[in-house]
């Protein structure tokens, strides 16, 4: 199982959502997704998405800088 | 120093002319040289397709020679890299010349890939590419009624064109009095209805005044043309007359197979624009092709394309770079046939759009024709 990170620390356009979604996409089922983003919203929109369509969240943390790390498991 | 660009679209023109300028004393007496590769020789104002779909541009209006556009001492050649040999320091083009450099910059742009959707290219029109956006106004022009369905696909270039498109299309459909005939549904990747956050609070408003309806967090699954109605990764579906798609796009060809970077995307430093990895110190990445968390926009490409051409400016004169770039963007926003807006950010700060007004969309119409200025650089 893969892992990969996508950095989309400081993005306002596309947005970590946008990034993580397009990365989604050329993954393989029970691949992980490592999300580095410094959008307070992603904390909340990701895992809104994430349910949506039916992948896992892993977990979330926040580092002592601000970066929020969200990891997602691609489950179909 | 032996310069090589790879792309002679916005990044790579805008680079090469801005650098040619600065260094060319260091050209006339030997100490450095830039050849550009091409896959064209025509160079294409990309952002003039949106007006040939609407029927307000033709596509030969937005095409000048590349050669054309040069500064001289440019060498440049109708050839493109099919083989990139970074840890020699070489590429090789198709007519089988191989040429060297000591700095490579690649600006091989990004391209629209309708196909990767099942059902999309057989049963959409979009405004990427000429020859699509003839059929789109073709389409459009030709519909009676009915409901016109805007699809959005990721990663896709230009982030204004699905709001553009509708709001183009309904000035479009209003012009020939189908308003009433006519339904508007936009559907959007995320819970919003653009990704940036305060362009979103003023288009989601507009759309509503407009009675255009909209569907956000829909991401296209496939398109069921047999039942004209395409269908998301949420589970949704929606049954359209006219179905306008942003398709999702990858890098090119070239730079998947020569395994610089996965769907075309070629990783990137954010500050110095060099590609990451083993090989990336004499690499600089440009344009659509980086892997940038940032829009894939002709100005996104023009901004890095300046901060480049300063830093090897100053390499060939003093050994250094100067500037990092800040990921500056600058995007009009076209809310109309007679209306724009615009937004301007970077890595730190968020843009503040303000309300449409006919003068940011005259402006861009002047743009539209003064961007050969800075294609040569000079803007
Ligand atoms: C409909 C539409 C509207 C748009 N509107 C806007 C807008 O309003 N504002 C904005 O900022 N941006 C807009 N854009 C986006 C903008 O056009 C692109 O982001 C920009 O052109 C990217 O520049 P680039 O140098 O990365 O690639 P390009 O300009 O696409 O250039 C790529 C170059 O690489 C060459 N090439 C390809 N393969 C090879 C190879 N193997 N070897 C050598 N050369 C090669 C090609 O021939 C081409 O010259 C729009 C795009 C579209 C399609």
């Amino acid at each position: 199982m893969a892992e990969r990170t996508v950095d989309a620390r400081g993005s306002f356009c596309p947005g970590p959502l946008m990034e993580l979604i397009a990365n989604m996409k050329s993954m393989q089922v029970g691949d992980t997704l490592e999300l580095l983003s410094t959008d307070a919203g992603s904390a909340k929109d990701v895992p809104e998405w994430v349910h949506k369509v039916g992948h896992e969240m892993v977990d979330t943390n926040q580092d002592s800088e601000g970066t929020f790390h969200i990891r997602v498991r691609k489950a179909k | 120093m032996r310069i090589l660009v790879v792309g002679g679209g916005m990044g790579g023109t805008i680079f090469a002319n801005h650098l040619a300028r600065r260094i060319h004393h260091e050209m006339k007496t030997g100490k450095a040289r830039i050849t550009m590769l091409s896959a064209s020789h025509e160079h294409v104002y990309q952002p003039g397709w949106l007006y040939v779909a609407m029927g307000r541009a033709t596509p030969d209006e937005l095409v000048r020679e590349q050669q054309s556009l040069l500064e001289p001492g440019i060498e440049f050649h109708v050839d493109p890299v099919e083989e990139f040999h970074l840890a020699h320091n070489h590429v090789k083009c198709k007519s089988g010349k191989v040429h060297e450099y000591d700095l490579i910059v690649i600006s091989t742009g990004s391209r629209p890939m309708p196909e990767n959707i099942p059902g999309l290219k057989e049963n959409s029109v979009n405004c990427y590419t000429a020859e699509n956006a003839v059929e789109y106004y073709k389409q459009l022009s030709e519909f009676k009624g009915g409901r016109i369905v805007v699809t959005v696909g990721l990663p896709h270039k230009c982030p204004m064109i699905p709001l553009e498109v509708t709001f183009a299309m309904y000035d479009f459909i209003k012009d020939r009095g189908l308003l009433d005939k006519t339904e508007f549904y936009y559907t959007y990747p995320i819970g919003r209805v653009h990704s940036l956050e305060n362009v979103a609070k003023w288009a989601a408003p507009e759309f509503d005044a407009k009675g255009i309806k909209y569907e956000t967090l829909f991401n296209m699954k496939e398109v069921d043309g047999k039942n004209a109605k395409v269908i998301s990764e949420e589970g949704s579906e929606v049954a359209y007359d006219l179905l306008v798609a942003v398709p999702p796009h990858k890098g090119q060809e070239v730079i998947e197979k020569n395994g610089l970077g996965e769907n075309g995307w070629i990783p990137t430093n954010r500050h110095s624009l060099h590609m990451e990895g083993e090989h990336g110190k004499n690499v600089i990445v440009l344009g659509d092709t980086t892997n940038l968390p940032i829009s894939k926009a002709g100005s996104t490409a023009h901004f890095e394309a300046e901060t480049a051409a300063e830093n090897v400016a100053a390499v060939v004169k003093m050994g250094r770079p100067v500037k990092s770039y800040d990921g500056k963007v600058f995007c009009f926003i076209e809310a109309g046939k007679d209306r724009a807006t615009y937004a301007m950010f970077n890595y730190q700060n968020p843009p503040q759009p303000k309300a449409p007004t006919g003068a940011v969309h005259a402006f861009k119409m002047a743009y539209n024709k003064l961007y050969w200025a800075t294609a040569r650089g000079l803007l």
